[in-house]
């Protein structure tokens, strides 16, 4: 079939006109592209440059190292060691059960942190290191380390643990560290990024915990690139953080092991100050535990032994503790009445052994009575009826204020845990606190510190500091701050007529230094570091009419936990007081006998910085003392010994 | 239908065709390629495997195709053409049998040493038909409405073949270069009216039809159009290839962030980064210009197969011509649209440059009938 040259001319005009149509439209098309294409990559580059860079730039956290903590002398109660562990990356493993298991034959590991990373594994991407074994000892990582390729995806890792030297000598002082939990971070208002690392150590109890972002420091960061996945390609530039600050606290580790070693078994508690600064020498809590097991987590069979122990072992009852001040109040009863001009110090009260009340009649501890006492017999021999009839004198509300002058019923001012307020009762207080009138008998019992008063054995090592110096000493508890030294606490005079407060710190001294006073056998009888005290026993039971009539029932016969509590305050030198002490023995018995023998030893060792002289203590103690100072000797642990061992 | 037919009055022959090839369009082909070839090197990572390599061998197995094909006769290709349709219809049903599914659809056919995949190759042979089809029929014939049903039926058995793979890329593709076919061979405008008509009126029953009983797609198809809207509410979801992909585009401003400096690319955040959003990575490491040079050599390409279809007088090699022309711009304007986020994410790939065999073979073998049809063109 020829085709008609005619008709396929025609034809092929309409194509061309069509190809121009065509061919229009395709080129509007193309224009369009460019048009869009210049729009995104002109237009709006910086925009999309910056969503590119958001793209492949993260952010990570450099964590700070924790500022370290040395006592006053500079040994360390707190520093960051290297740890060691041992970590697998999936990827580069292949047979993951293979080299897991060929890894326990080389060094033992724990199953249950086994099966904790091996669900870990199944959860994170391949290229991820997990954690198999952490604070393993420097064997077991050469031995991985010389093994290691034998062993693909295995890495031995350096890291930083916290340790505490000193094992439980500062276990309540500088508490503890643990890895921060959900709760803590609900506690904190917008906290920093760093918290968020999974199982980044904070401060958990103590003064870690209380000066927790000072020792922290500032976490630094590193902008690494990254690639879809969130695998770090490498690092682009990074900003070192600033470390914690090492801190310097006023304790002196060597007496605070003395005491910790002292006190021994007892539920006992006692605090060390220094007069002239208010510096915290040594605060003690008995008994105690090893904060290096909270670091590692404590296992549940130890924590239970630890809640369950009836003395308390976690509380630190030096400043969370609080007990009836007992006798150790008289001071504040008699200063009280001697400021108000209503008592001379040679005025004597008769003590029958008891003083009728309103109708109810209160006992003196001493049955047969005491019979005419002054001021200074009356502290000595530790008359209660004396001091009911001050009381009754000079009325509560003028003893509370003196009380708080002395820093009891006042929550000082500690980088501790729950520092406790106590009580210094009033009129006002009982009415807005039990909604009841202060009664007369309420008098009676706060004049020798019962009732409702109550005070923490810091506490107590105040008054005595401040009755000692006649200054408003207050307790410090951190020397430097990287090296700053801070404002010491020596206090500006509380305003207090010396000769006042001269005639109490005589009767405080003939309470240890006179034949018939109740610290006389705990006397100290070196010259120039002659001790000034007073005992306290504080009732923690109500002693019935009948067994009054009966006879009172002696504390060795009655269970621990209804035992009276046994006090003793002190400071010394005399002459020159230098440190002020306080002792608390829970349900020990009398403040003569269980309270007032350990007071004289910290005091002792305190003033000769280390183990006194054997002259210092009357001369029939001293076989029973040396034979104590080297049962301690022996038994006290090598210092800085704690928190090496592995896990 | 003999070659006297084309009142040919001078034909080189044997080897001498060589020398009477389109050779800018040859050149043009190779330098894209080789923009291809640089891409799948960048995205590789600075290496010739696993993408170069086996490109470079199949480009150089396409070339060998297309001087093939080039060599024989085009009057030869024009009486294969409804052998070839039919072939190719045969090849789609064998696909619903016998498919590999990759990617979630149905359109490998593994013979071996290759995978084919014949929607690809339907997009040729249905070129093809049309071609031949018009290049029969007489011209008065073309609008008349059983004339026009007839091609129209064509288009629409593999297209909706297609669109069961499902392949709703290949589905377009053939729908439109089917159409510009017909345009060209002159079917009456008021036709194309109608479809468009019609085309508008469905888009606007569809988007109406929203929420209502007689909903007229599945609501992920919704989803799947709100992403394509506005890919930015679901960016780490639905829209992330969208998002990432326009990320990389503008990140790469006027000049680019240099060879192999591709961030997206290099880190992984771009998807298919070596199949359909390959143009992403040469858009981000050279830029504006990188981008729109690309644009022109394609265009160029266009250019040179529209002037040869207008330089034969053969309607066949004029229709076929231009309707490889078409499927070669189809195939870059939606490529390009999608990763740029004016159309939906359909699966087409850049040709002559996306890793890929088959498109590539195929499209070299139709540039081989362009290459007949200029050799052979009557003078």
């Amino acid at each position: 079939m020829k085709r008609n040259p005619k008709e396929q001319e025609a034809s092929h005009g309409k194509l061309t006109r069509r190809s121009l149509v065509l061919g229009g439209l395709q080129l509007a098309f193309v224009g369009g592209l460019a048009a869009r294409m210049r729009y995104l990559q002109v237009d709006q580059a910086d925009q999309f440059r910056l969503l590119a860079e958001e793209n492949r730039i993260n952010i990570r956290l450099i964590p700070p190292t924790r500022g370290d903590i040395f006592d006053r002398n500079g040994i360390i109660l707190a520093q960051n060691t290297p740890s060691y562990r041992v970590t697998i990356v999936r990827e580069d493993a292949g047979d993951v059960d293979a080299v897991v298991t060929a890894l326990n034959r080389l060094i033992p590991l724990d199953g249950e942190d086994l099966e904790r990373a091996m669900a870990e594994m199944r959860r994170s991407p391949p290229f991820l290191p997990i954690t198999l074994a952490d604070r393993i000892g420097w064997d077991d990582i050469s031995r991985v380390a010389v093994n290691a390729p034998a062993l693909p995806g295995i890495t031995p890792e350096v890291g930083l643990t916290r340790v505490y030297p000193q094992g439980p000598d500062f276990a309540h002082v500088v508490g503890y560290v643990g890895p921060v939990s959900d709760y803590d971070l609900s506690k904190i208002e917008d906290p920093e990024p760093v918290l968020r690392i999974p199982r980044f150590q904070i401060g958990k109890v103590g003064f870690e915990a209380k000066r927790e972002e000072l020792l922290r420091g500032k976490a630094g960061a590193k902008r690494v690139e990254v690639n879809a996945t969130g695998r770090v390609m490498r690092e682009l530039d990074r900003r070192e953080g600033q470390s914690g600050a090492d801190m310097q606290l006023t304790v002196d580790a060597d007496l605070q092991g003395y005491v910790q070693a002292r006190l021994g078994n007892e539920s006992a508690a006692a605090v060390v100050i220094d007069c002239d600064s208010g510096d915290i020498r040594a605060s003690v809590s008995s008994p105690s535990f090893d904060p290096n097991l909270f670091v590692r987590g404590i296992s549940v069979a130890d924590y239970r032994a630890l809640t369950q122990d009836e003395y308390r072992p976690l509380a630190d009852k030096t400043v969370q503790g609080t007990y009836p001040p007992g006798s150790t109040f008289k001071m504040i009863t008699a200063l009280a009445a001697l400021e108000e001009g209503l008592v001379g110090t040679e005025d004597t009260v008769y003590c029958p052994g008891h003083l009728e009340v309103s109708g109810r009649r209160f006992h003196c501890w001493k049955r047969a009575g005491h019979g005419h006492v002054d001021l200074e017999n009356s502290l000595k021999q530790s008359c209660d009826v004396y001091y009911y009839d001050l009381a009754l004198k000079v009325g509560m509300d003028k003893i509370s204020a003196m009380a708080k002058r002395f820093g009891l019923g006042v929550r000082h001012d500690l980088p501790m845990s729950a520092v406790a307020r106590g009580n210094a009762p009033d009129r006002q207080w009982k009415s807005d606190v039990h909604g009841q009138d202060w009664l007369v008998g309420d008098t009676v019992n706060a004049s020798i510190g019962q009732g409702y008063m109550l005070a923490s054995p810091l506490q107590l090592a105040v008054m005595s500091a401040r009755l000692a110096t006649g200054r408003a000493v207050t307790p410090r508890l951190i020397k430097s701050i990287d090296g700053v030294e801070q404002p010491d606490g020596a206090g500006e005079s509380l305003g207090i007529n010396e000769n006042n407060l001269r005639v109490l710190r005589r009767a405080m001294y003939a309470v240890s230094n006179d034949r018939r006073g109740t610290a006389y056998g705990s006397r100290i009888i070196a010259d120039g570091y002659r001790m000034a005290g007073k005992t306290g026993t504080s009732q923690v039971r109500n002693i019935t009419a009948a067994e009054r009539a009966a006879g009172v029932i002696r504390n060795e016969d009655l269970p621990w936990e209804r035992r009276d509590h046994a006090l003793f305050v002190c400071f010394a030198p005399y002459e020159n007081p230098k440190y002020a002490v306080s002792v608390v023995v829970e349900h020990g018995g009398g403040g003569s006998k269980a309270a007032a023998p350990i007071a004289r030893d910290v005091m002792l060792e305190a003033l000769y910085s280390g183990t006194p002289p054997l002259a210092s203590y009357p001369k029939k103690d001293r076989n029973r003392i040396q034979a104590q100072q080297e049962r301690l000797q022996r038994e006290r642990p090598a210092r800085g010994s704690y928190g090496n061992d592995r896990a | 239908m003999s070659y006297l037919e084309y009142n040919a009055k001078f034909t080189p022959t044997g080897l001498n065709k060589i020398f009477y090839l389109n050779w800018p369009l040859m050149l043009l082909l190779i330098a894209v390629a080789g923009v291809g070839f640089l891409m799948l090197y960048s995205v590789a990572g600075g290496s010739f495997s696993p993408w170069v390599e086996p490109q470079m061998k199949r480009f150089a197995m396409g070339m060998f195709v297309m001087l093939f094909v080039a060599m024989i006769p085009i009057w030869f290709w024009r009486n294969m053409a409804v052998l070839a349709y039919l072939m190719s219809l045969a090849l789609l049903l064998a696909v619903e049998f016998v498919g590999t599914v990759g990617m979630g659809a149905q359109r490998w056919i593994d013979l071996g040493f290759m995978r084919l995949q014949p929607s690809e190759l339907t997009k040729i042979t249905l070129v093809m038909l049309l071609a031949a089809y018009y290049d029969w029929l007489p011209a008065q014939k073309t609008s008349k409405p059983l004339w026009v049903l007839a091609p129209v039926l064509f288009i629409l058995i593999p297209t909706f073949m297609v669109l069961r793979q499902p392949d709703l890329g290949t589905s377009i593709l053939l729908l439109a270069a089917g159409g510009g076919v017909m345009f060209l061979a002159g079917v009456h405008w008021a036709y194309f009216a109608a479809v468009i008509g019609a085309g508008v009126g469905l888009i606007v029953a569809v988007f109406e039809s929203r929420g209502t009983e007689w909903q007229l797609l599945k609501d992920y198809q919704y989803r799947r159009i709100d992403t394509f809207l506005d890919p930015s509410t679901d960016p780490l979801g639905a829209g992330y290839h969208i998002t990432q992909s326009k990320i990389a585009l503008g990140s790469g401003g006027w000049s680019g962030r240099g060879f192999m400096q591709g961030t997206q690319s290099r880190l992984n955040f771009l998807p298919e980064k070596h199949t359909d959003f390959i143009f992403t990575t040469l858009a981000e490491e050279f830029g504006f210009i990188g981008g729109v040079s690309l644009l022109s050599l394609y265009t160029l390409i266009i250019v040179f197969c529209v002037t040869t279809a207008l330089a034969t007088r053969d309607r066949f090699s004029s229709l076929v011509t231009w309707g490889i022309a078409i499927t070669f711009f189809l195939f870059f304007a939606v490529n390009m649209s999608m990763v740029m986020g004016l159309a939906p994410v359909v699966g087409v790939p850049l040709p002559m440059v996306s890793y890929g065999g088959s498109a590539m073979l195929v499209l070299l073998a139709a540039f081989g009938l362009v290459q007949s049809a200029h050799i052979h063109r009557p003078r």
